[in-house]
């Protein structure tokens, strides 16, 4: 708390907000589920929903959108909180819907477009009818002028010009059936604003986030360890760098960065002086075009 | 240590060098990123601009760039050493009174532009109009393009006589008028030299400093209950809880406290919080308060105190403004409205008038409103709300409409004041 006598620190009132929205999608909607993908955001978010419940545990359950290129240690760090928090998890893995032919894999090996059907589907068959994503609005620009609940219609396709005016702390989650909506409790929340939180709450974290020695290879300008998913092509020298992940996505497209920050504290310092956007630094699949978070977000993406 | 959040909506179109302002802030206070400037520098390049336009950061959906407009609100952000500002960016056409009313709506301060050479617009009007009808606390006006008047003290002083005439017709608390260039940077983040004769701060120091926390009413107490927290389980026994968030007030363990609509009185047991219980609570903490009685309660219930309640009405006088491109408002209709937790239907019984934006004239002849208009109007609800005038209460004031038929948000609605005082 701030030395303002009701004043409630910037921090706070973030998180502040963020419970509020867990608790009205919680008391209005059928059947709430929460993505979770391993990464920060989606750790901050399952850490707030245990908050805005408390002593009660979280009334909806997780589900994981698997597209079988996760870090290891990803799926580890998943069971041990989905356990701790007692949790029921959905997976819906983009493997097996590849092996029955709802989706194909696309030439580049980014599966980043082709987790939408799988999730889709999923949601479907659960009857979820409202989806908490960690999305954040200083992520992209396409993110930018979404709503913290975004309306989705049949196809769970977000129309920019059909989305509903947001007035106050007033949200309106009616929907008919088959429609739904995605819900973003971190809108407003910053990545050093997640990670500032991350520090003060100490929760932890995949150790993919800290920096350490691994082996990497150079590709299109970004760094990228050594792994099954990964492996040395003709002419690419391995080689051992102090690196760290600032997003983890899937292990095939994800780069790292060099970096020394190998503790919580540090990698505040080290956001709070960053000059490059998380997603500009490390995702090879957000690089395709201008408008590539917007033409996924119109299919169905989060 | 960061202060606390500040929320400000900017309105205007590009003409005004809104973007440009916009863009000079998040590049000024080092929160625009070196691949986000790339990629705007390229664009400028390819179009063939003299400059980088910045005004590229803020059109964000290829829907808009192909069309040349502004569909929405954009939010951004951006911080210094002394505190977080979060900006409901709202572009200034006429047709976008829907979004200047969503930026508002949460905003502590508005940011209006205007451009010296020209002064006073209807535009401006229209932006100083709708930021304290949606009770804004802080209007700063940002008179821009300082230097295409070559800095001239009397050209200023000129534009806020003439806009603080017209600020008596509003309800306006706070006002603040600052002299800057927005291409050249002149007094938006360092104090310029050309305009010796101002004696005021540069426009970031004014919102680093501004004190938002005294606009919070923490008077009233107003806790609308969100959800009732019971867990079913064997670790923690008959544990019953009301969570919300405190819409104003100050609530304190051991309080006297008032449930509406039952009327019975109990008192405070606990503040809790996943971190553990707290001595009080204000706004806008989100907690869970247990009641020393076992009375009950539901979501969309209040609590309040007893010698300080709002009004439990059925009959809603306010103003609202119309959001939707589908359908007009006419009396007769129905709709459902949303006020705080509580869902409830209402019934038009009457258009008093409706309001020109930029002559503030009143048309009592009107018989409906379409998208982006404003009117005074009278609603019946099936069940009681607890209310006080938006003047009082930004959270117990307001309300909005949802077309049951299509379950679109149709309109932003503002109680006025209560009979008998409030």
């Amino acid at each position: 708390m701030t030395m303002l006598p009701h004043g409630l620190s910037q921090l706070r009132s973030l998180e502040a907000e963020s419970i509020h929205i867990f608790r009205e999608v919680a008391a209005e909607m059928q059947k709430p589920c929460l993505l979770f993908s391993g990464g920060k955001d989606s750790i901050t978010m399952l850490h707030i929903a245990r908050k805005a419940f408390a002593p009660a545990r979280i009334p909806f359950p997780v589900m994981h959108v698997d597209t079988g290129l996760n870090f290891p240690s990803i799926l580890a760090y998943r069971d041990r909180w989905i356990e701790r928090l007692g949790l029921k998890l959905v997976v819906a893995s983009v493997e097996d819907a590849m092996r029955r032919g709802l989706v194909r894999e696309e030439p580049n090996g980014s599966r980043n477009r082709i987790q939408t059907p799988v999730l889709l589907e999923a949601a479907e068959q659960h009857g979820f009818d409202a989806l908490f994503g960690g999305g954040r609005r200083d992520e992209e620009k396409a993110r930018a002028k979404e709503r913290v609940f975004s309306f989705r219609d049949e196809f769970g396709q977000w129309d920019p010009k059909n989305q509903r005016p947001e007035i106050w702390s007033l949200y309106n989650g009616r929907v008919f059936p088959g429609q739904s909506i995605r819900v973003f409790p971190l809108s407003n929340w910053t990545e050093l604003d997640v990670w500032t939180y991350i520090r003060d709450e100490q929760i932890e974290i995949p150790d993919l986030y800290l920096a350490a020695e691994r082996e990497v290879v150079e590709r299109g300008g970004m760094l990228y360890a050594v792994s099954p998913f990964i492996v040395p092509r003709d002419g690419e020298t391995v080689q051992v760098r102090r690196v760290r992940y600032r997003t983890v996505g899937d292990a095939n497209l994800t780069a790292a960065v060099e970096s020394d920050a190998d503790t919580i504290d540090k990698i505040v310092a080290e956001i709070a002086t960053v000059r490059i956007t998380e997603r500009g630094a490390t995702r090879g699949d957000d690089k395709v075009s201008e408008a590539a978070m917007e033409d996924r977000k119109k299919e169905g993406y989060f | 240590m960061p202060g606390e959040l500040l929320r400000f909506a900017t309105a205007g179109s590009v003409d005004d060098g809104k973007s440009t302002l916009i863009g000079r802030l998040l590049y000024d206070s080092k929160s625009l990123f070196i691949d986000q400037l790339a990629s705007v520098e390229q664009v400028s390049r390819d179009r063939g601009d003299d400059y980088t336009d910045l005004a590229l950061l803020t059109d964000g959906l290829r829907a808009e760039r192909e069309q040349g407009i502004t569909i929405d609100v954009a939010y951004r952000y951006f911080a210094t050493p002394r505190r977080k500002f979060i900006i409901a960016d709202t572009p200034g056409h006429i047709q976008y009174t829907r979004n200047m009313v969503t930026g508002a709506s949460t905003a502590d301060v508005a940011l209006i532009l205007l451009d010296a050479r020209r002064g006073i617009t209807e535009q401006s009007r229209r932006h100083a109009f709708l930021a304290t009808l949606l009770g804004v606390p802080h209007l700063v006006v940002c008179i821009n393009k300082m230097d295409l008047v070559d800095f001239s003290e009397s050209r200023f002083e000129e534009i806020r006589e003439e806009f603080e005439e017209f600020a008596t017709r509003l309800r306006v608390r706070d006002m603040t008028f600052i002299p800057i260039s927005a291409l050249l940077g002149d007094n938006v983040v360092t104090r310029s030299e050309n305009t010796p004769w101002y004696d005021g701060s540069p426009l970031l120091s004014h919102l680093e400093r501004l004190h938002v926390a005294s606009d919070r009413n923490f008077i009233d107490v107003r806790f609308p209950v969100q959800y009732v927290v019971r867990p079913q389980s064997f670790e923690v026994i008959d544990y019953r809880g009301y969570a919300g968030t405190v819409a104003s007030g100050v609530l304190k363990r051991g309080d006297r406290v008032l449930a509406l609509p039952s009327g019975l009185e109990s008192t405070i047991a606990s503040i809790d919080t996943a971190d553990g219980p707290v001595e009080e609570a204000f706004a806008p903490m989100a907690v869970t308060i247990t009641l020393e009685d076992d009375i009950d309660i539901s979501r969309g219930d209040m609590l309040c105190r007893p010698a300080n309640a709002p009004s439990v009405i059925q009959d809603l006088d306010g103003q609202i403004c119309w959001m939707d491109e589908t359908a007009s408002f006419t009396a007769g209709r129905k709709y459902a409205l949303k006020h705080t937790t509580r869902w409830t239907r209402v019934l038009v019984k009457a258009l008093e008038y409706r309001i020109d934006v930029n002559t503030l004239h009143r048309d009592e002849e009107a018989t409906e409103l379409k998208l982006n208009e404003i009117g005074r109007v009278q609603l019946r609800s099936t069940q009681p709300l607890f209310v006080d005038s938006y003047v009082e209460n930004r959270h117990t004031g307001a309300f909005i409409l949802v077309d049951e038929s299509t379950n679109r948000t149709v309109a932003a609605g503002m109680i006025g004041r209560m009979p008998g005082g409030h």
